[in-house]
């Protein structure tokens, strides 16, 4: 039986084992995201993002305790940074989780971000997929916030929620960082520390002024309306203790009713083929500029820089004239 | 060779509360260029199966300063085997007797560090330990 038989049939290591060839590119990578490819599309695919230290694991933990409560089973994907320098990674989320384990239906991945800046490994896209196609109702991806790194998680699943923390300045990189336009759910944690109820009056404030701003101009904006701005969905801002379990009934019934509002209003499939479009894209890319370098030899490739280098030409020019000698 | 990074898991099992050693190590082998990770405290025998299934990691290091390795380890060991992970190599750290370490040896850990081993032997040792599961695998 292939491995991708063996994940749909519910086997857990095939599973984990596929995650790795995944993450590693191995060539049976592919062939593994194409069989399984079938077998996806029925996880409700969530984000949870913010700094770090904000409590993400803690929340986790709870929502995935809540979600269970209600028979959902869940994936989660934990990401965390590798070191620029030695490219190894401390994946330390586990150590919040502890209360999910033991439950079948809960898988939990950690994995680093191995050199991608936006917040993301490049795997965990598909990585995704692999746990939809497990058959996962909901799949969870945890990953650290920061200023623009929050956008790329938005534009992977169908559910952002974004934690903020009391104090810790986030105000300031709320307006910064376009943080508030990402969230689905905008939620203030450790809701039991001092400022709290400010950081949420702020939050509030911002969420108003958000919505009389002109939709859809920003740098990138696709050409069809965000969901949420199209056809009204208003962020509900909540706050938790996620340490005690507070409010997070609140923040479940939340994510259920934004799930349910998109299948309402198209907006799964709308999400679903921006994906699959970014994911063919950038195949396309990679495919395309391999071949080119298979076409172009290293020592035309060397050539052409001396020259560039030397002004005799310019690199637009040279680029121009490589397209030229291929097929 | 694969030029992927390594992926370990340490885990503390037990009551025993001493995070410190297994800390610096888990940082050392973060330096070392490795993908550690890292399940912190009061994991039970079946907890850390399940993470080394989840996580599918090559190697697993065992923490224990508490002295209750010769109950725990050999738990460990069979909760690893039933999720038929017995080809993970297995390491242990902690306080533990020369006679005792001759037995977990014995079980089929790979090897044991004592207090103040050198993070550089460790390193080699998780490395050396890997690249003969993945021969003995390939053959």
């Amino acid at each position: 039986m292939s491995l991708a038989k063996k994940i749909t049939t519910g086997d857990r290591r095939a599973l984990a084992r596929a995650l790795t060839l995944i993450e590693d590119g191995a060539g049976a990578s592919e062939r593994i995201l194409a069989e399984l490819h079938a077998h996806g599309g029925n996880a409700h695919l969530v984000g949870v993002t913010g700094a770090p230290g904000v409590g993400k694991s803690t929340l986790m933990n709870v929502l995935a305790q809540s979600l269970r409560a209600r028979g959902v089973t869940v994936g989660v994907l934990a990401v965390d940074p590798s070191s620029p320098f030695s490219s190894g990674a401390i994946l330390g989320d586990r150590i919040r989780m502890r209360d999910l384990a033991g439950d079948k239906d809960i898988f939990i991945r950690s994995m680093a971000t191995r050199g991608a800046l936006g917040g993301l490994a490049h795997a965990t896209a598909a990585a995704a997929d692999v746990l939809d196609a497990a058959g996962f109702d909901h799949v969870i991806v945890e990953t650290v916030g920061v200023g623009q790194a929050g956008v790329e998680i938005a534009a992977n699943v169908y559910t952002t929620i974004v934690l903020m923390a009391p104090g810790s300045g986030d105000d300031v990189q709320a307006i910064k960082a376009g943080i508030l336009e990402i969230a689905d759910i905008l939620v203030v944690n450790k809701a039991d520390l001092p400022g709290a109820e400010q950081t949420r009056a702020y939050l509030r404030t911002m969420l108003m002024m958000g919505k009389s701003a002109p939709i859809g101009a920003g740098i990138g904006a696709s050409a069809e309306p965000d969901d949420n701005h199209a056809s009204g969905w208003k962020v509900p801002l909540l706050t938790t203790v996620a340490s005690e379990a507070e409010g997070v009934d609140e923040l479940l019934r939340s994510l259920l009713q934004h799930r349910d509002y998109l299948q309402r209003t198209g907006g799964i499939d709308r999400r679903q083929r921006k994906r699959m479009r970014a994911i063919v894209e950038s195949r396309l890319r990679n495919r395309l500029y391999t071949r080119f370098l298979q076409q172009v030899p290293q020592r035309r490739l060397d050539t052409l820089l001396r020259a560039i280098v030397a002004r005799e030409t310019d690199p637009y020019s040279a680029a121009e004239s490589l397209l030229q000698e291929l097929d | 060779m694969s030029t992927n990074p390594i992926r370990v898991l340490i885990a503390k099992p037990g009551l025993d509360g001493h995070d410190r050693g297994a800390k610096v190590i888990a940082r050392a082998l973060r330096d070392s260029g490795m993908e550690v990770v890292y399940t912190g405290l009061r994991q039970t025998p079946e907890m850390i199966a399940e993470a080394v299934l989840q996580e599918d990691v090559q190697a697993v290091g065992v923490s224990i300063l508490s002295g209750a390795h010769n109950a725990l380890v050999p738990r460990v060991i069979k909760q690893l085997q039933e999720q038929d992970l017995a080809h993970v190599p297995l390491f242990v750290g902690g306080i533990i007797p020369d006679d005792d370490v001759a037995v977990l040896l014995k079980l089929g850990v790979a090897a044991v560090f004592g207090p103040g081993t050198p993070t550089t032997e460790i390193i080699a040792a998780v490395r050396a330990a890997i690249e003969g599961a993945a021969e003995h695998a390939s053959s």
